[in-house]
């Protein structure tokens, strides 16, 4: 669209600022926009207990450029510090650790602001949450005091400030984000493969008519005409041929399917110098994944029937266009194209041809819902650019976190335990790996443990158990339970760095994607088990 | 504490012997005779345990199995405190004979409980190694005593030298991680000198460091940071060291962007693989990213899967074809390999075609650009033109630190067997993706017995017996699970094709030319040995399969 537009007119020859040359290998994931995004982020960390998941979090977003971020740490630097967190040395001994860390990280990237707290002037958190503008996230870390907890709970909620806990504690780790509502994503960067869209089955006319110009003397053609026809246009030729000997039907069954690939194999001419046609062997190839009737993707299904409750969300463009492409969808009875062709063999000009052919079908459907949503109130003030986005991505657009029901969490975590179990009884038959649930009811147990000075305070093992069976009764008598009780006392909620390092850049992943709103976040607890060396995400 | 060898080998035999079990009963109904000696019953737990696996190899672990009983048996109020259960496999006479004993129920031999965490034995600096030492020298409901000894485990990390191999992104966090895992003498190998665009993720560089080779500074800041650790700088190529410098090392771990280096280091390790050397076997521990995913898997020479069994796994992209470049470009990417590989050598505007110098870009960014215009294809950029021609992997700080921690875990686990570790006979093998929530996937990747490198058999090779040897000869670089690019040929002690040196090469260059059934006399199913100047020490043994 505007791209065909910009290749006409000279282009500006400059090479990348210092800036592009920085952090190249990062655009080429989030692009320009991404960026920004990053960069008007500010970020705070509640620090506590050992103190190296969230630091290493934070290196791994200081160094693609976060705007600002601010370190909130009770605790001095000791000895045992120096063995765990690399962002703190000798020199930093008996100081306050917010101050330490945050001069250590800040060496990572000159561009990024970062501040430090308690100090003079901010001495509590519950002061620094009053005085500070709103954070794009926070992030805290266990063992957290349940005061503390509770302090930006409540914040949270007030100011619609996604929070991250995270907590690691030897082998294990787990971080779980709540997200104020429901959270849509249209720039989910499927897989390339996975979004050809073709509708070979549905032609529009300037598409058939194009095909049709090309193939009516199909068997007149020079070898090199007919060993470059788009296979685009030899599928829709041959399904045309198909339709008048099949009633008007297409091949819809699988045998239907391997029967029209072996007709479409069978014109090949072999006769010529290669013995065969590459654009032949393509149409033939793309049958079985092209030839489907398209249906509503369950992403955007689930974005149809949404019911708003939120007033913000009222408001909000994603949901305005939604709704439009909801009731382009309903009328026309298939989503907007998304309008790219991929690569196939033919020749230059005839390809530039058929990309056009697609790229103006989906410029006239994105401006049929730029219509509906102009007319929609509060529509006039999007973005065109916000409605093109999502006509192309429409099949890929996803919603996060999606209320369900008014359940509480405790009584869901008991759901989910009592599912997981079933599955773990089943395992062996399902072939599927066993739940690491029992890591985080053994970690859970322990989230506020701290620590005490003699280096006893770590609580009995009956004593954790008794607290996993006030979680899920019952979940105490479970050997995984069990054992998982036994390995995270072995850490005495000590850190490994490894863990620790693991679960930030996982951490630090996952709030990239919810700040620039591209890829798909986790919804909404991943669990890590450094012993097995795997994941599990739980919805908790 | 075992050596790293003695300890594979007691694991081996001990889940040899447990698979053999499970194979016969799954639910694993165990016989408890040191128990039940102890306390003249045979009904202490004769029922099936309640924690379930899957049902094969990389489903539920032998070994898990046996903590499986420990758990249980540690939960077990009735039992005496003083003697606290731990199940281990009766392996004495089995490490006598290093083969698996014929099936039969399972023999426990209890010995010590691991309820409560145990004694900290601690390292020299006790009170830094605080959280470290907690893990590395307790036992924990993973741990077997016979490969596990928490007394020795810190002394013995202080002794091992352990090898990184790449100082760039996955390079830096591995140093980093290793010196905070308790290695203390760590030696990096990387060539490369510190670029701009390395600075989103190479946090041990900064602004000022530009132009410096990286492990000389990855190197000094690691040690500055971390007060106690020794880390040795080279450099250099891996291919500059020759195996007495790779048998110094307990560990290899890698963090490297090339295929090519990569199948070098595993056939280099897995060549130093000698029976009767006890310290001739390396752990090859090998990391891997690009965007939000990646993987982390380890290779135990001769024993697992090895990096070239698994070369499947990473196809090379398919290259487009001549003609396409030539004559009907299609995509923004068409026109840039057009400048690329046909315009600069047309008209050389530079002797030689440098990617990191700007000016080289711009001129075939230009050159692309100008043949995008003639055929109405949009979309080059600068950015593209430096994608393609250097391809370009993405890369962020954030991958790295997942993949390069996954590594350094593996690392620990293995040296000090405080946790089991990813290895024969279960999962070697963990994929990463961070694109759509977070998945992951930790499998097993079977041995190839027809791998070129550590296999027995030579593979099995399609060929078309009117080919000429020059169409076998290309035919290498394509085929995902051989991937050479400057092959020589050989069969049966004769000379078919030689790359180097250049009188050998002429002398066999009329071969080429050849058919392989007629003109060479090539048999079906005869065997023939590859060899390429990047893998110096390996002959690819194929079996040629005619079509
Ligand atoms: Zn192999």
């Amino acid at each position: 669209m505007t791209e065909i537009v910009m290749s006409q007119t000279p282009p500006i020859l400059h090479g990348p600022s210092e800036k592009e040359r920085k952090y190249d290998r990062q655009l080429r994931l989030w692009a320009a926009s991404g960026q920004a995004a990053l960069e008007s982020a500010n970020i705070l960390l509640v620090n506590s207990g050992p103190g190296t998941v969230g630091v290493e979090t934070l290196k791994n977003l200081v160094l693609p450029g976060i705007g600002r971020f601010a370190i909130y740490d009770e605790a001095r630097v000791e000895e045992a510090d120096l063995g765990v967190n690399f962002f703190l040395d000798e020199d930093s001994l008996g100081k306050p650790r917010s101050e330490s860390l945050t001069g250590h990280l800040l060496e990572l990237n000159p561009e990024v602001q970062g501040d430090w707290y308690p100090n003079e002037n901010v001495k509590t958190l519950d002061s620094l949450l009053t005085s500070s503008p709103v954070f794009t996230t926070i992030i805290y870390t266990h063992p957290i005091t349940p005061e503390n907890l509770s302090l930006l709970e409540s914040h949270g909620q007030q100011h619609q400030t996604p929070l991250v806990a995270i907590h690691s504690a030897g082998f294990y780790s787990y971080f779980r984000i709540n997200l104020p509502g429901a959270f849509p994503i249209v720039d989910t960067h499927p897989d390339e493969t996975a979004t050809t869209d073709l509708r070979l089955l549905t032609p529009w006319p300037e598409l058939a008519v194009f095909a049709e110009e090309l193939t009516k003397n199909i068997d007149d053609l020079s070898d090199f005409e007919h060993g470059h026809l788009p296979y685009v246009v030899i599928l829709l030729h041959y399904l045309e041929r198909w339709k008048a000997e099949h009633d008007g039907s297409y091949p819809s069954t699988y045998k239907e399917k391997t029967e029209f690939r072996r007709i479409v194999q069978g014109v090949a001419r072999t006769q010529n110098a290669e013995g065969g046609e590459e654009n032949f062997d393509e149409a033939a190839a793309a049958v079985l994944k092209t030839l489907v009737v398209p249906s509503l993707p369950s992403g955007l299904k689930e974005i149809f029937e949404y019911e708003r409750t939120n007033p913000a969300e009222q408001k909000s463009g994603f949901w305005v266009i939604a709704d439009a492409v909801k009731a382009f969808y309903e009328k026309h009875k298939c989503l907007p194209l998304p309008g790219k062709v991929p690569d196939m063999k033919a020749q230059s000009k005839v390809y530039i041809q058929l990309q056009n052919i697609y790229k103006a079908k989906a410029r006239k459907d994105a401006a049929e819902i730029l219509e509906t949503v102009q007319a929609t109130a509060g529509g006039q003030t999007i973005d065109p650019a916000e409605v093109d986005l999502f006509c192309k991505n429409a099949a890929f657009v996803k919603l996060i976190n999606a209320t369900t029901g008014k359940i509480s969490r405790a009584d869901r975590l008991n759901e989910v335990a009592a599912q997981e179990f079933r599955n773990d009884e089943q395992a062996e038959m399902t072939l599927q790996p066993l739940s690491l649930l029992p890591i985080y009811l053994a970690m859970q147990a322990t989230a506020h443990q701290v620590e005490t000075e003699d280096g006893r305070g770590w609580p009995r093992q009956e004593e954790v158990l008794a607290r996993v069976a006030k979680m899920v009764p019952g979940a105490d008598e479970n050997e995984r339970v069990r054992q998982a009780v036994e390995e995270v006392a072995r850490a005495e909620g000590g850190e490994l760095h490894n863990v620790a390092a693991l679960t930030g850049g996982m951490v630090a992943q996952e709030m990239i994607k919810i700040i620039t709103k591209q890829y798909i976040p986790i919804d909404n607890t991943c669990l890590f088990d450094g012993i097995s060396s795997r994941c599990q995400i739980l919805r908790l | 504490m075992p050596s790293l060898k003695e300890q594979l080998k007691l694991r081996i035999e001990s889940e040899v012997q447990t698979q053999i079990h499970v194979g016969r009963s799954f639910a694993m109904r165990l016989e408890t005779r040191a128990y039940s000696d102890l306390h003249g019953t045979n009904e202490v737990n004769s029922g099936p345990l309640s924690l379930k696996g899957r049902g094969n190899a990389i489903s539920i672990s032998p070994r898990e199995q046996l903590q499986a009983v420990s758990a249980h048996w540690s939960s077990n109020p009735s039992f005496p405190s003083n003697l606290q259960p731990h199940l281990r496999p009766n392996i004495t006479t089995q490490s006598q004979h290093h083969q698996p004993l014929p099936s039969r129920p399972y023999h426990l031999h209890i010995t010590a409980i691991t309820m409560s965490a145990g004694p900290v034995h601690p390292s020299s600096e006790p009170a830094r190694w605080k959280y470290l030492d907690r893990i590395r020298t307790r036992p924990g409901p993973f741990t077997t005593p016979e490969m596990f000894s928490g007394e020795t485990s810190a002394e013995a990390m202080d002794k091992m030298k352990i090898l990184v191999i790449g100082a760039g992104g996955l390079g830096c966090e591995l140093l980093k991680n290793l010196a905070l895992s308790g290695f203390k003498n760590i030696h990096v190998i990387d060539m490369d000198t510190i670029d701009i665009s390395n600075l989103n993720r190479q946090f041990l560089f900064r602004q000022s460091d530009v132009g410096k080779f990286k492990a000389e500074v990855a190197a000094a800041f690691v040690e500055k940071r971390v007060k106690g650790v020794k880390i040795t700088p080279h450099n250099c190529k891996i291919q500059d060291f020759d195996e007495d410098f790779y048998m110094q090392f307990q560990i290899v771990v890698c963090g490297l962007d090339s295929i090519e280096a990569r199948r070098w280091i595993n056939a280099t390790l897995v060549n130093m693989v000698d029976e009767t050397v006890e310290d001739s076997y390396k752990p090859l521990i090998d990391g891997g990213t690009e965007g939000f995913k990646g993987q982390a898997r380890v290779i135990l020479p001769t024993i697992t899967s090895c990096l070239e069994c698994q070369l499947d796994m990473h196809a090379p992209r398919a290259a487009v074809p001549l003609c396409t470049l030539a004559s009907i470009p299609r995509q923004p990417e068409h026109c840039i390999e057009w400048a690329h590989v046909i315009a600069w050598d047309k008209e050389k505007p530079f002797p030689q075609l440098d990617k990191d110098d700007p000016e080289h870009i711009t001129w075939l960014y230009q050159k692309a650009l100008l043949r995008a215009k003639e055929f109405n294809i949009s979309g080059v950029t600068y950015s593209l033109t430096q994608g393609v021609v250097k391809n370009i992997i993405p890369a962020i700080a954030a991958t790295n630190s997942v993949i390069a921690a996954a590594c350094c875990n593996e690392a620990l686990k293995i040296a000090t067997n405080c946790a089991p570790y990813l290895g024969y006979p279960e999962n070697n093998y963990m994929m990463y993706s961070g694109n759509d929530s977070i998945y992951t996937y930790t499998f097993k990747h079977e041995k190839k017995d027809d791998c070129p490198v550590c296999g027995v058999s030579a593979r099995e090779l399609a060929v078309d017996p009117k080919w000429t040897l020059q169409e076998l000869v290309d035919s290498f670089a394509a085929r995902p699970e051989a991937q050479l690019k400057k092959p020589s040929v050989r069969a049966e002690g004769k000379t078919l094709y030689m790359q180097s040196p250049p009188s050998l090469e002429e002398q066999t260059r009329p071969n080429l030319e050849k058919t392989l059934a007629e003109g060479l006399g090539l048999m079906d199913g005869q065997e023939i040995g590859v060899t390429d100047p990047a893998f110096a020490t390996v002959s690819f043994k194929f079996r040629l399969k005619f079509t």
